[in-house]
Order: structure tokens, then sequence, then C-alpha cells
């Protein structure tokens, strides 16, 4: 401070009262009732990072629907559309038929891992800015805090006895929550059908039942959730937040309380003789604008804890303060448990991204993508199952001729009307033949139209007098798509009496 | 009997007043939410038996103010599932058999349609796979009795074989042993020839004998060489697919007691278009000529 002037703050910070929720609820009965979280607008750093998590994923949520792609006149031409009914679901230029659910099982797993990877470098950033938990509380509160105030305000709101005001005040809360939870339950089912027209039904009441009632649903889950549930979701329902410790390490970025330095803490008072009030005590002022700033209603100063959804809200709110009493900001900061035990032994902090957790998470990750980007390149467009007739194993025709008889689906995934030539291999002399088809002897013609199963009855004549070796003869279809670039085959078994 | 209420030292809190042999329960009561939900569901419970049948009486039961009833939902549903599929079923009423074996919409809905008429009527005498058994054809073969066209095989449906239906097919071989047509001798023999049609027969001696006796008696019907006779019902001999079997033991009891296999006439039992599907079902089973 200037010379002459007694240092000090220039004036003292906003005391607070608030008290961590598991200070409160130490003192209460089993099965009590939630302790209501009044969190404190801040400003800061990562106040402004969560407001630009929060727009980014809402614009995701709300115009991912609305993305066109053009698959040609026999599909939709929605970029990310699951067609429930249809049993297809589609990913800009990738078309999913249900029995290949392992590339969303495929999706599933990246997820996963670069859900480790995220969590063993920088602690729970999903939690604290991606997550939809996160992203609609903050929404919620957000329209709390505009028509009810801030925190203290609220909790006078709360306290006060009813009132008109109160009355027109929750009423407004209460509706615009019931808006925002109806947008969200509508565009969530935008994606399970053509969108425009969807909501067109949506709002002219001719939607099916089953759209409203998803609407409905999920409009009742964002406003319970959002609305009222909030951090119980984090700390009771998410199983993520009960083995998350498992990605962490002493190396990991986590939101961390200086104690070296803040503690021992005090309310700031003015030393009798003017002289510095920090010294022989810690920088932290004991002002609590931490935990009113909390939205799980924790005290970071406690240590890691369960309930800390990483947010680092509580920075902002500290290094407000810290400005303000003209002591040194991060007292509350993004820092591994590791650097913490350095600065306070006065060592200088690492920081080391690559070891051997995030390494190998990082192989995992390339290991699965790879393996999704091979799959996803040779996809093939046409697929071949084929089942044996198994009620008779096999027919004597008048000539003396066994024949066994299949049913073949032709699974067509362009989106254009496909001849296909079916080839038998394995039995030289069989003839193949099929019921209302073209062709007949070694090759049948088979046509599949536009994205759909094609089924065909096929048979497999044995001359009489080629004698099999054993009952039982392997044998293989060959399909081949009429422009040559798709093959595929199946293998199945012919039946003929021993001889 | 709850005798005194008193705070507990430990926890604070209150007992239930409840006290055996010095061990007092503490009164924690269960959560909110879980109990208004027990309650709810209790109200949920009432709902129930205003709206649906619900309490049994002395001559029945109440019916509910909804009026729903499990044998209701199910002919709801089966009128639903009829009407969706009466576009289809009214145009295979319309088209001939030959349409609709040529189109393929059509010939997929008629064998799909035709598949579960089978196995509701006609599985139990021919087998779910259609493949017979010892009295009832095989199906799947290209061996018809009665003819294997698709118009042969809609009018054996239609009328059926042996039975009080005036359309009936109608043949009867005679009991050429019972009746004493043929001696036990004269029906070795012709069994003998019977088998060398599927050159089976070791005795060539009894074949040529039984020829003479066959184009006395049996070729007829079964005409020359055992060919058979679609138009009198008269199977083949020499294509060695038997509906009794081919063993001569059991030729000589055919011969000689006859047989006489019998089919109900459907015409009756299924309209019409489930017949004509029934139809195209059976003829791409493999054998349809």
């Amino acid at each position: 401070m200037d010379g002459g002037v007694a240092p000090g703050p220039a004036h003292a910070p906003e005391v607070d009262s608030a008290v961590s929720i598991k200070t409160q609820k130490a003192a209460m009965p089993l099965y009590a009732s939630r302790i209501k979280v009044h969190p404190k607008n801040v400003s800061g750093l990562y106040r402004n990072i969560k407001w630009g998590m929060l727009v980014a994923c809402l614009a995701v949520y709300y115009i991912a629907p609305w993305l066109r792609w053009d698959r040609g006149l026999f599909a939709p031409d929605q970029a990310i559309l699951i067609d429930l009914p249809g049993r297809r679901a589609y990913f800009f230029f990738l078309e999913i038929w249900p029995q290949e659910v392992y590339f969303l099982t495929g999706i599933l797993v990246l997820a996963a891992f670069g859900l480790f990877l995220a969590t063993a470098l920088f602690g729970r950033i999903w939690c604290g800015y991606a997550c939809p938990q996160t992203v609609w509380t903050d929404l919620f509160m957000l329209v709390e805090r505009w028509i009810e105030g801030d925190r203290n305000a609220r909790i006078r709101l709360d306290a006060a006895p009813a009132s008109f005001g109160k009355f027109a005040k929750r009423t407004a809360k209460h509706a615009s929550w019931i808006v925002l939870s109806l947008a969200t339950g509508g565009a969530c089912i935008l994606f399970f059908g053509d969108a425009p027209t969807l909501l067109t039904e949506l709002f002219t009441g001719r939607a099916s039942a089953s759209e409203y009632f998803f609407v409905g649903l999920f409009a009742t889950t964002t406003y319970v959730l959002a609305g009222f549930a909030r951090e119980q979701v984090c700390t009771y329902m998410c199983p993520w937040p009960r083995f998350q410790s498992a990605m962490l390490d002493d190396r990991s970025y986590v939101v961390t309380y200086e104690s070296w330095r803040g503690e021992p803490r005090g309310r700031l008072a003015k030393k009798a003789d003017g002289s510095d009030p920090f010294v022989g005590r810690g920088d932290c002022v004991d002002c609590n604008a931490c935990v009113a700033t909390c939205p799980t209603g924790i005290d970071i100063r406690d240590g890691q804890q369960l309930e800390c959804i990483g947010c680092g809200l509580c920075i902002d709110a500290c290094n407000a303060v810290m400005d303000k009493v003209g002591r040194p900001r991060s007292l509350i900061r993004f820092d591994t448990l590791d650097n913490q035990r350095a600065r306070a032994e006065g060592r200088a902090p690492v920081h080391r991204l690559i070891r051997a957790r995030t390494v190998l998470y990082t192989l995992l990750l390339a290991v699965v993508g790879s393996i999704m980007l091979v799959g996803v390149v040779f996809r093939s467009t046409v697929e071949l199952t084929v089942q044996r007739d198994r009620n008779p194993l096999y027919v004597r025709l008048v000539d003396g001729s066994v024949r066994n008889a299949y049913t073949v689906h032709v699974l067509n995934k362009t989106h254009n009307m496909r001849d296909y030539t079916l080839a038998l291999e394995g039995l030289p002399t069989a003839r193949l033949s099929m019921v209302g088809g073209e062709g007949a002897g070694d090759r049948l013609v088979l046509s599949a139209k536009p994205d759909q199963v094609a089924s065909y009855r096929v048979f497999v004549t044995l001359p009489d007098g080629a004698a099999t070796k054993h009952e039982s003869t392997q044998i293989e279809f060959k399909l081949r798509a009429a422009d040559g670039r798709d093959r595929t085959e199946r293998e199945t078994v012919f039946i003929a009496p021993p001889n | 009997m709850p005798t005194k209420i008193e705070k507990d030292a430990v926890t604070g809190t209150d007992t239930t007043g409840h006290e055996w042999d010095g061990i007092k329960e503490l009164n924690t009561p269960l959560p909110k939410w879980w109990l208004y939900t027990f309650y709810a569901t209790i109200l949920w419970a009432l709902g129930y038996f205003v709206l649906y049948p619900a309490w049994p009486g002395l001559s029945g039961h109440t019916t509910g103010v909804l009026g729903w009833t499990m044998r209701g939902e199910i002919s709801e549903s089966l009128a639903q599932a009829a009407a969706a599929q009466a576009p289809f079923v009214n145009r295979i009423d319309a088209a001939s058999l030959e349409d609709i074996a040529k189109s393929t919409d059509l010939r997929n809905f008629a064998i799909a349609g035709g598949r579960s008429v089978f196995a509701v009527n006609c599985a139990p005498c021919h087998g779910a796979g259609a493949a017979g058994s010892k009295g009832f054809p095989n199906l799947v073969d290209d061996n018809w009795i009665w003819g294997g066209t698709l118009d042969d095989i809609h009018t054996t449906i239609q009328n059926g074989i042996r039975n009080s239906n005036p359309d009936s097919r109608i043949s009867q071989m005679p009991r050429f042993g019972a009746d004493k047509i043929l001696d036990a001798k004269q029906i070795d023999d012709v069994a003998e020839y019977v088998l060398s049609l599927s050159r089976r027969s070791r005795n060539a001696a009894a074949a040529e004998r039984g020829a003479v006796v066959y184009s006395e008696n049996c070729e007829a019907c079964h005409l020359q060489g055992g060919v058979g006779n679609a138009e009198m019902g008269a199977p083949s001999l020499a294509a060695n697919i038997w509906l009794y079997g081919g063993d001569k033991a059991t030729l000589v009891e055919t011969i000689t007691n006859s047989r006489a296999g019998a089919m109900p006439a459907w015409t009756d039992r299924i309209d019409a278009a489930r017949i004509k599907m029934l139809t195209v079902y059976v003829h791409s089973l493999g054998g349809g000529k």
C-alpha cells in the first residue's frame, strides 16, 4: 500500500453467513428434507467459460435436429435422426441398421474414454460445464435470479409470509421454468422424426399421443431435475461422482483451496495500530463467498469432496474478494494436489499432462477410434442371411433328386433399387431355383428395393445319383451386386439322405 | 401400548414409547416423499376399482365405468388388423390365382397369410412343415395325387377328398383281396411288379406275371408304367414316393384292402380369399406345377 496509509483493504468485504450444507446436515436427523441451496451470482473467468459452454451446448441441442443431409429420394434428409418405426439411425454420412448397433456401442465407448481422459487431466470439467444437468440447472438458476433476485433476495423471499408480490414472483418463475421445460422436451423428440413436420404437428395438435407423452415426460424431468432436484442429482443419483476418483490422481487439475496460505482464516479486522492485518494469519478472510456461490452448497475449504462438480465458480468468487482485500488471487484455484504440496513447501509447481494414465486413455481412445473408422469405411452396403428349412430337412422328388429349401434375406442398404446374382459353391451339380423369381440353374437374379430387406425362397436341387459324401455338405451362397461393387457370402449346409 | 415418549439422550430423537425388556424404539419416521408416494398409490388403486372390473360378486363382478374387458380389447385389435389387411385381402379376392402368383406384392402377402391359415387348419394332419406323414401326403415334394397346379390345389382345398361335400373329389380303389377280385398269389405278383416300377424288384419272374395282372386290373387308373392319373386321384407308382409305405408288405396290404384317405372340404370353413392364399402358399412350398 502507499506510504503513510495503513495497509489493509480499501473497504471490508461483504460477509455472508452461509454455512455449508454438510455442516447443517450433521445436526439433522435421518431423512431430513433437502437443505435448499441459494447460489449467489458471481462474475469472472470461470463464470464466463460456463456461460459460453451453456450457450454452446444449448445451441447444439436446438440446432442439430434442423441440419439437413441429402441422402436421395428414398431416405430422410435430416442429418441426425433416430427413426424408431423405420428401425434406422442416421448420423450425417452414416446410416445404421438395427444389427449394426455396435456403432452406437463404439460411440459410447469413445465417449466414456474421452470422459476418463478429460477427468484424468482436468478433473470433473464434464460435471461442471457440459453435463445436461449442469447446463439446465444453470439456465433455471439464471431465470430464477432474473425474477426473484440474487441469493439474499431469494432467502428473504423464501422466509417472507405469503403475499401478492411473492405469489406473482413464484408464478412467473414456475411459468418460465415450464416454458423452458416444454421447449426442452419438445426439442428432444425432434431427433426422432422429421423436425419441421414434427414441430408443425406438435403445435397444430396433429402429433401422435406418444409424441405428446414424450414431450411431457422430458418436460417433467427437466422441470423436476433442473428446478428442484438440482445438486441432489449429482450427489445422490449420478453414479459418475462415485467412481470418478478412480480416474483422478495427484497430478490431475482439480479445484483446490490453498490451505497453506489461507489458514488460519479469520474475519478481516483492522489492527488498532493500523499495521498489516494479515500478519500472523492466513489470507482467507472467511467471508464465505465461496460457499455462497457454490451450486452444490459445499465449502471447498473442507478439501476434495464428492459433491464438488469442479465448476470453479468459487474461484471467481474468491478472486473478487482477494482483489478487494489486496491479497494475491488464486487462493482457490484449478491445481494439482502435487502442486499444492509443492507450493506449500515453496517449491515450483510442475505441470505434467503426459503421464501413464493419460497416455493409456489416449491410446484406448485411438484404438477404439481406429476400429470405428475401419468399420465405417469398410461398411458393406449389402448383407445376406440364409435360413435353412428344417421341417422337412430335405425332400425327395419324383425324378429321384433331393431338394433343400432356404429362406434368403438380402439387405439392400443403398438408396437405389438393386439387382444381385446369387450363386452356389460346394455342390457343382446342384441346381438353383426359386419361387416367383427369374433365373434358374447355377445362378439366380434377386432384386431388393432401396433401403429394404428382400426375402426369397430358394431351392437347391441335387440330381438323382449325384451322391454326397456325407449326410450334411458344407455349401456357400455367394451374393454379388449386379454393378459388381459389393459382394458377400454366407455358409450353410445341404442335407441329403445317406446313400 | 405407547407408554411414555421421551427424547433419546444419544441421538436426540424421540422414542415411539414402546419398550420391551428395557429396549426402547426410536421414532425415525419414513421419508416424506416415500410416505406420500405410498398414499398416492392407494389413491391410484381406488381409481382402478372405479374404472376397471374389480370386485367379484355372487353372479359376476363389477364392470367398471370404462366398460373395459380383455376380450373386448383383443377383438378390437383383431378388427384393427383385419381393417389393415382389407385392401390386400380385397385385391386377392378379385385376382385370379395366376395373377396372385405373378404379382410380387400379392404373392408375398398370400404366402405369409397362407402360412398362418395352414398352421391353424392344415398342420394337424400335414405337419407344420407340410411334409406330411403316413396317410397324409407330403405337400413339399412334386408328387401330387390330385394334381399340383394352382387350380388343382385350389379345388382340392375347397372341396376336400372323399367327404360329404357334393363336389368332393371321389375315387375308390377296389379291395382286390378282401372282395376276392384277385387271389393272394396274384396280389403278391402285382406287388412285385409295382416294386419293379421303381427298380426295387428282386423277383423278375413274379414281376413279369404281375405285369399281366396289372394291365388287366390296375392300368385303367394308374396308367401304363404306373405313372398315375391325377384326374382320378390315382397316385404314381413309379416315383418311389409312398403315402402309406413302399415296402412289399405294405403294398400287399394296400392292394388287398385298399385305402381311402379323406380330407374335409374347407369352402364353408375358410373364406374364399384365405383359401386362395392357402393355395398359393401350398403351391410355393416347392412342388407346385
